[in-house]
Formats: C-alpha cells, structure tokens, sequence
C-alpha cells in the first residue's frame, strides 16, 4: 500500500527570497520521482514543507487523505526521510542509531530487518563504528536504513547521491529500485542530471519554479530542434566563433564537447558547420547529430524561461 | 513512555562516550568546591600595620605590643612621620598606620586623655570596615587595661558589659558559610549550561530534523533532554555534601534528605532556564552568552557573596526571580541552622510554581516546526 501525494500551489517565502513559487503537481502511487535541479531550486524546501519540519505560506499538500499540516501525525508514521545533510548522531554507533530510530517508531530492527536488509548488510560489518567516522556513501547507506527501519510507505530524500563517489551513487540507486519495489512511494531529488533517467518521473524545478514535469523519455522527446556535438583542436576560440553562425538556439559546453541547438535542418546544419570552421583553419573538426539527455532540456527549458522573462521586463 | 526511556539510553550512552565532557561534569564541581570554599573568604588576617611613634614612651610601646601580638595583625614596624607612613599606604605596602600623639603617655597621666590616629586603605569599603574594627577593639581593651591599672579599686567593669555569641556557625567560619552556598552554584552551573547547550547542539548539528520527523512528542522529547541533566545535578550534589562532610567537616543539622528533595525540585527549574535558553537560540555560542550572562546576574545577586538584606529594595524584589537566591537560602538554613520544612515552606512553595511554570512554558516555546 504505497501513497500518493497531491501538491497543490504551495508558495513559500523566507524573509526576502521567495523560494517555492506556486508549486502544484500530483506523484503516483509506487513512483520512484525525481526532483531534478541546480542548488537553490527549491527542492529541500518543498521536501521540508512535505515532511511537516516548515509549513508552507500559501497552498495545501495532502498525502493519500491526509493534509500534510492537520495530519502531520499519520503522516509521521508512515514516512521516511533522509535530509540532505547527514542528521545522525555521529557519536554513536552504526548499531546504535538504527535501533534508537526503531525503537522511535516502536519497531525493532529485527522486526523489519527484511526491508532494511540489502542496504543493511553493506554496512554490517561496521556495525560497532560511530557515524562520524564513516564514509560519505556509508553514511548515506546508515540513513537510509534509519529511514527505512519503520516500514514507510513513503521515502522522501533529498540529495541522496550528493558528495558520493560514482560507484556509492550507483549501487544507490539501484538500492532505491528495490525498494520502489516493496510498494514505496520514493521522492528522491539530485542535482545530477544524469540520474533523472533513472526515475518513473520527474520535475525539473529552478529558482522554486517548475519547469516540467513528465518522464525523462517524454522530456527528450519533446525537445524542440536537434544538437549538433561539436569539436575540435581548439576549444575555446570554436565557442565563440559558433555563436557568430546565426541560430536560433543555444551553443554551450557540455564535457569535451560543445552542443550547439538549431531548428533547421541538422543534415544542412552539419555542413555548414564543417565548412565554416574548415575555412576558420580548425583541425580534427567533428560535428556530429545527437540524441539530447536530459541536461539539454533543463538548458532548454533554463533559456526559454529566461527569454520570457526579459522579453516581460521589456 | 517508552519513548522517554530510549532517548534517556541515548543520551547516557552519549555522555558516558564522551571522554572529555564525563569528567568534567563530574571532576571540575569537586575540585572548584575545594579552591572556591577556601578562597571565597570575608575574613581579614594579617592586616599589615605601620606605626608612627612621635611618643616613645613605654605606654606608647604597650599599645604597639598589643597591635603586634594580634593575630589579625602583621606589624611591619615604625616609620618617622605621617607622610612616609601615608607614602607605604599608597603604594600599597601597607594597609592601615596609626600615629601616636606626641606627650602620648604625659597627655595620659597628667590630662586623663590621649590621641591616636588610625587611617585605614578603603579601596575596599568592607574589608576597611573590618580592619578599623579590629584597631577599635583592640584599643578599646588597651583603655580597659589602662583604667584598671590607675584606679584599680574604683574600677568595677564598664557599665555595660557586652558578651555576644554567635550562632550556627559559631566559630565565625567562613568555609561553614560559603560550602552551602558554593555547591549551590556548582549545580546550577551543571544544570544550566548542559540543558541550554543540549538541544542547541542538536540544532546545530542538524540531527534535530531527523528527530522531529519521527513521531515523537514534544514532552517526551523535553523530559528525555532534562532528565540526564537532572540525575547528574544530583549526583553531582551529593558528591558535594560528601566532599563537604568528610573534608570540611561540615555537618548538616537539617534533614539531608530535606535538602536533596528541595535540591530535586530547584533543579527542575533551573532545567527548565536552561530548555528557555535553547529555545531562543540556534547555536552553541548564542546558548552559551546568553546562559553565562543569566547565571552572572543570578551569582552575583543570590546572596552569595554579599548580603541580599544590604540590596536596594528594587534588587531585593528582584530576587523573587532569582532561583539561585531562594536555593541558597533554603540550603543555608537547613545545612547550617537545621530548619525543618514548616521553616522555609513559603519560600519553597513560591519555588515549585515557579519551576512548575517555567517547565510549562518553556515547552510550550519549545517548537518542532519552524
């Protein structure tokens, strides 16, 4: 029996930044959904609101029935959080905090140490540890089991994944696909684009605004245009010169190489590239047709909201 | 109520794992009793005393005989004239002279009266107090000596005789005075400083947000931050009549029991200050300005060091707030004087509500939603 949630024009303010601007959207039950996002977006806040640690100046968030600042009790009981930064007790041991959070919830570890099992079993053998000693994915592992050891039907975390190393994050998630896999509903939220596809759904939030909110598959295939990876021997003078062609889209960097967006024809478009920097005296030129990621379209998604907004302002 | 009993464990285990908090809790009380009793002292010995002699003569000499076999005197010697003499008091070598007239003992004879001069350093206006006393007494015994010698069958005593006797304490032992009030502090001190700082901790280390998502209650929170708290005050004070029985030698004349179940309830208060504390503020450094500013103003108005009766009436009043100044007090009377309940029932009456109203509103403050 997992939940679901209803979040309906939530706005939240601190003294002058306005952090959540009318967030509305609705999760599903048993979805493993992403909040996708820079630093400052909104996604602690909003999660904050929903575990009933803030409230919210404006709007109603209501999990199954309940609403989230009535019923903060149920909700309690049914919940998991893991915040983004590590709130165990560092003085004690690995043990020790997972049965003080069980024994808070009334449970015991062994009761429901099914559900905690594979995560717990990674970190068994430092179970006579203190926290604080542990590392960065070790730790994040330790609170997962403490959210875990009450048998939510509810796992909220957020940045999860950040400050882990590669493989941490990796083993991770595929932590959290097994346990979307015991009727949990998951909110997990990552500033690392390339986790989004690892979710049900996702909502791409900047500035406590959304920009879209859908499946990573949909949101790649609605990018409007095409991305062309562009290379070659000199990197930094290629951005400037590929922003003097006239496009309607964007050229950035994007790792080794840079992703230039145009709505015209990318075939065309390939050419007339090649043949631009040929005459620019570039070598190993390589312009190639591209899938977007995810990252691409928050850009995208980023530059239409901007040029909005200027065009407002204006 | 289960509940209580985990997060108490938590905490226990918490502060017995930390190898530099476990001994000074329990350590630094100990050993600031015995510095703080032997230091904290009213008493003037030794009063280091000048003579300026312009007579010479053998009455003259008797007096300064009298001054130099004190024992709350140390005599330095003579100098020459009032103005050397002035010159050691304000440099600080010496902190009281007294000049003899010149024709002291001819004056004495032949006119029935002679002149002494005292001058005292008052930089400290209590301790100067004491030192001219000690001269008067003693001069007041030289004149005793002087009428019995010239007229000894006229002489049957001044008229009025003063015999005084002091009591509870009645050696006029500062240390008996000062241990009651000292272990006062000291557990206020423990109490204060570790519940304010407590929860304040838990903020800062963020460790507070993934308590407050789990359901747990606010009192049972409150109760299983104070409670360690309050075990160790006690501990802590028990240690302190132990230390004050077997190395000072002070025996309580009250009901010892008396005295811990009044410490039991000063101590909910003092815990609940310290749960207001960490409700106004975010972080360590905050709780602990605010907790030492608070205890100051506490200390130094309880009566401890100087008597509440000689406060202007405001300050007076203002004690009625003063937790520590009522504690002392009812400390004081039982260890010291032996009161019963029935002796001190107003004043402990007022400290339960206080401490029952403090407790009240201190959790109410206290908000798990920001």
């Amino acid at each position: 029996m997992s939940v679901s949630i209803n979040i309906k024009n939530i706005v939240k303010s601190y003294e002058e930044v306005e952090a959540l601007k009318d967030i509305s959207l609705s999760i599903k039950p048993n979805e493993l959904f992403g909040f996708i996002g820079p630093d400052g977006a909104g996604k602690t806040t909003l999660f904050r609101i929903l575990t009933g640690l803030i409230l919210a100046n404006r709007g109603t968030i209501n999990i199954n029935q309940w609403d989230v600042v009535k019923n903060y009790k149920q909700i309690r009981k049914i919940t998991g959080y893991m915040p983004g930064r590590f709130s165990l007790y560092m003085d004690l041991t690995v043990e020790e905090n997972l049965r003080f959070y069980a024994r808070l919830f009334n449970t015991s570890m062994e009761e429901n140490y099914d559900l905690i099992k594979d995560v717990y079993e990674q970190i068994a053998p430092f179970k006579n540890r203190r926290a604080g000693v542990l590392s960065g994915g070790m730790k994040q592992k330790l609170a997962l089991s403490c959210a875990l050891i009450h048998k939510p039907r509810l796992l909220i975390l957020d940045e999860p994944t950040t400050g882990v190393d590669v493989i941490s994050r990796k083993e991770f998630w595929e932590l959290l696909k097994k346990m979307q896999k015991r009727e949990i509903t998951i909110l997990v939220s990552t500033p690392y684009m390339n986790e989004a596809a690892l979710c049900d759904r996702v909502a791409l939030m900047q500035s406590g605004k959304l920009l879209t909110v859908d499946t990573p598959q949909q949101i790649v295939n609605d990018f409007e245009g095409h991305i062309l990876a562009v290379k070659a021997d000199q990197m930094y003078p290629l951005l400037n010169d590929l922003l003097t062609i006239k496009t309607n889209g964007q050229v950035y960097r994007f790792g080794e190489t840079l992703h230039f967006v145009t709505s015209a024809n990318p075939t065309k478009m390939q050419e007339k590239i090649t043949s631009f920097l040929e005459e620019k005296k570039y070598r190993n030129i390589s312009v190639e047709k591209i899938i977007p990621v995810i990252e691409d379209c928050f850009l995208a998604f980023m530059n239409k909201t901007t040029t909005s907004w200027t065009k407002e302002k204006k | 109520m289960r509940t209580i009993r985990y997060i108490l464990q938590k905490e226990f285990i918490q502060i017995f794992r930390d190898k530099s908090l476990l001994p000074i809790i329990i350590l630094i009380p100990i050993i600031e009793l015995l510095i703080l009793s032997y230091t904290a002292t009213f008493e003037i010995k030794k009063v280091r005393l000048i003579v300026v002699d312009q007579d010479h003569s053998t009455e003259s000499r008797h007096l300064i005989d009298r001054f130099s076999g004190s024992s709350f005197y140390r005599y330095l010697g003579q100098k020459a004239s009032y103005d050397k003499a002035k010159e050691a008091v304000a440099k600080g070598d010496a902190d009281q002279f007294i000049v003899i007239e010149p024709h002291f003992e001819k004056k004495l004879l032949n006119e029935k009266k002679g002149e002494i001069q005292i001058t005292t350093d008052a930089i400290n206006g209590s301790a100067a107090g004491l030192m001219a006393a000690y001269a008067i007494s003693i001069i007041n015994n030289f004149n005793k000596a002087i009428l019995i010698k010239k007229l000894p069958l006229h002489f049957s005593g001044m008229p009025i005789q003063i015999s005084s006797s002091f009591w509870y304490n009645p050696e006029l032992n500062y240390i008996t005075y000062m241990v009651p009030g000292i272990l006062v502090l000291l557990i206020t001190i423990i109490a204060l400083f570790l519940s304010s700082m407590n929860i304040v901790k838990e903020k800062e280390l963020g460790t507070i947000e993934q308590l407050n998502v789990t359901p747990i209650r606010k009192f049972e929170f409150i109760a299983g931050k104070l409670i360690p708290f309050w075990i160790i005050a006690m501990v802590d004070l028990i240690i302190g009549l132990l230390v004050a029985r077997f190395w000072f030698g002070i025996i309580i004349f009250g009901n010892p029991l008396l005295l811990l179940f009044v410490a039991s309830v000063y101590l909910v208060l003092v815990l609940a200050i310290g749960l207001f504390i960490s409700t106004l503020t975010k972080t360590m450094q905050q709780s602990m300005f605010i907790s030492w500013f608070v205890l100051v103003i506490f200390i130094l108005m309880s009566g401890l060091f100087t008597p509440v009766e000689s406060m202007p009436l405001w300050a007076q009043q203002l004690n009625m707030v003063n937790p520590l100044a009522y504690f002392i007090k009812i400390n004081r009377m039982i260890m010291l004087k032996g009161a019963t309940f029935y002796d001190f029932h107003k004043d402990f009456f007022i400290l339960t509500g206080y401490a029952v109203a403090m407790l009240i509103f201190s959790t109410l403050k206290y908000k798990k939603t920001s």
